[in-house]
């Protein structure tokens, strides 16, 4: 399995961090690091560029973030129509680690306020779609 | 050092429903930029085509563009870097000059973004983001320079009024210029009204897709002065690219590409951005015209609202930006813009503008951005 159910609208299938759709489906929200040169990848990368190892490790993106920055759009691209109105938003998070998602759509947009406490979780979408989003921290 | 001058420079109108193919439009822009000069199409050694290939029909355009300008058997070739693609193509015509490898390039860039619905022209826009990690949650190019906005607002206090101002000089500028293709000039009101689309951008907020075609003709010095009386040098060129996601930016205030392609092209130029008489910044949303001011260094990080309040920014001010109405006037044909912001500094460097003229303008800057702010290109031109 790979990307092709991924977000609202997938545009490619195959890589070689195809397992994070299956810690997703496991319920996590992962990210890669380099045991050589000990750098952190999100989005995860399957290769350390700066070491030139292929022999990256995954890890859970726990804790707590903070949202750096977001926007509502209220006009969607094709195949994203149905999905208008949907919250953009920069989350930082642990170890400089920095996220973009969908803010959830449970934190009203009078309550965003930017520094506020964040987390990412999957989110299981209809037919069968994953994802994830930020949810109140 | 500056060896290697801009011999012509043209456009075509920019519009949104141009009615002719991109070989037409093409010629148009060529046509316009060898007005008044000693030279014809076969002088011409080499040309690079210039576009954002996601929204053309035609494969591989530098073959037909260069054998409908009859510009064969001479190289030809196709460059990108989106909206930032002629400054990219201009780069490369000087260092094939400046290497000996030619004497005169024509730099050509062209886009007819009519041909696809804008919602069709949106979801390739989207694709010009990670499509495997951003892409899929819906990030259009508004809604990236929107979070630099939101960003800058809550560091600096930056208002939408301020942003609508910026909107208000171009729309001022735009309505003199016959290559325009929104010639309204718009109130503060007009554009408060306007509709949200990602927040805190309005529609009047953001320029709009267009068709047309520009064309740089970049010569060796020596050869420049016998081609035109006033060449325009090349003194500064500068380049960088940041990440394609936006998690990966480092700085959501400004841009990098663009503090760093102009830290380049000042120290190539040998000067500063106080010697800047007149500039053309990448306005194709308002927001992005104020981080251009801070990421050029006009003001300091935070304090780019300031010129706009104080109209330093209009034709009589203190750094003239953006005169003939910038992307939000013209509208934004992705692979010709920056070639027209190119023109427009020659125009002004040659005391030939008809818009609004800076008066005396001796150096002029070109600030052009590809993407949500991957790739920066900054250009300083001198009479």
């Amino acid at each position: 399995m790979g990307f092709e159910n991924f977000g609202t609208v997938s545009f490619t299938t195959e890589a070689r961090v195809a397992d994070f759709i299956t810690y997703l489906e496991q319920g996590k929200v992962m990210a890669t690091r380099c045991p050589k040169c000990g750098v952190s990848y999100f989005p995860p990368k399957a290769d350390c560029p700066s070491c030139l190892s292929g022999e990256v490790e995954w890890f859970e993106v726990k804790g707590k973030g903070k949202l750096a920055t977001y926007t509502i759009v209220n006009y969607g691209p094709s195949g994203f129509e149905n999905d208008a109105p949907y919250i953009l938003a920069l989350g930082e998070f642990e170890g400089g680690l920095q996220i973009m998602a969908r803010l959830s759509k449970d934190i009203a947009p009078e309550d965003i306020k930017a520094g506020m406490s964040l987390v990412v979780v999957p989110l299981k979408r209809p037919e069968g779609r994953i994802s994830y989003e930020f949810k109140k921290g | 050092m500056a060896d290697v001058a801009i011999v012509g420079a043209g456009q075509t109108a920019f519009s949104r429903n141009c009615g002719v193919s991109i070989r037409e439009l093409a010629f148009d822009a060529f046509q316009e930029s060898l007005e008044g000069l000693d030279i014809t199409t076969s002088d011409i050694d080499a040309s690079i085509i210039c576009s954002a290939p996601e929204y053309d029909k035609q494969r591989s355009p530098a073959g037909l563009i260069s054998e409908y300008l009859e510009l064969t058997p001479k190289p030809s070739f196709y460059v990108e870097t989106v909206c930032s693609s002629s400054s990219t193509g201009l780069r490369i015509a000087w260092s094939l000059v400046k290497a000996g490898l030619h004497k005169v390039v024509a730099v050509i860039g062209f886009q007819k973004m009519s041909e696809l619905s804008s919602r069709d022209a949106a979801e390739r826009m989207g694709r010009g983001a990670d499509i495997i990690w951003e892409s899929p949650f819906g990030l259009t190019m508004p809604a990236g320079y929107a979070m630099y906005a939101r960003a800058h607002m809550d560091k600096y206090g930056t208002t939408e009024e301020h942003l609508a101002k910026v909107r208000v000089k171009n729309s001022h500028y735009g309505a003199t210029n016959p290559k325009a293709n929104y010639r309204k000039e718009l109130s503060l009101e007009d554009i408060m009204g306007s509709d949200m689309i990602t927040s805190p951008l309005k529609k009047f907020d953001c320029c709009a897709n267009a068709d047309g075609a520009s064309c740089v003709i970049v010569a060796r010095g020596d050869v420049a002065k016998g081609i035109t009386d006033i060449p325009i040098w090349v003194m500064g060129l500068g380049a960088a690219t940041d990440t394609m996601t936006m998690a990966g930016r480092k700085l959501l205030t400004g841009l990098e590409c663009a503090q760093e392609a102009a830290k380049q092209a000042y120290k190539m130029a040998g000067v500063k951005p106080q010697d800047i008489d007149v500039a053309e910044v990448h306005d194709c949303f308002t927001v992005s015209e104020i981080l251009a001011y801070e990421d050029l260094g006009f003001a300091k990080p935070g304090e780019g609202t300031g010129l706009i309040e104080d109209k330093a920014t209009y034709v009589d001010g203190k750094i003239p930006v953006n005169v003939d109405g910038g992307l939000l006037s013209k509208g934004h044909p992705i692979g010709a813009t920056g070639g027209s912001q190119i023109r427009t500094i020659v125009r002004q460097l040659r005391g030939q503008a008809t818009e609004a003229q800076v008066k005396g303008a001796e150096i002029g800057l070109v600030h052009n951005i590809g993407g949500i702010g991957q790739y920066g290109n900054v250009t300083i031109l001198r009479r």
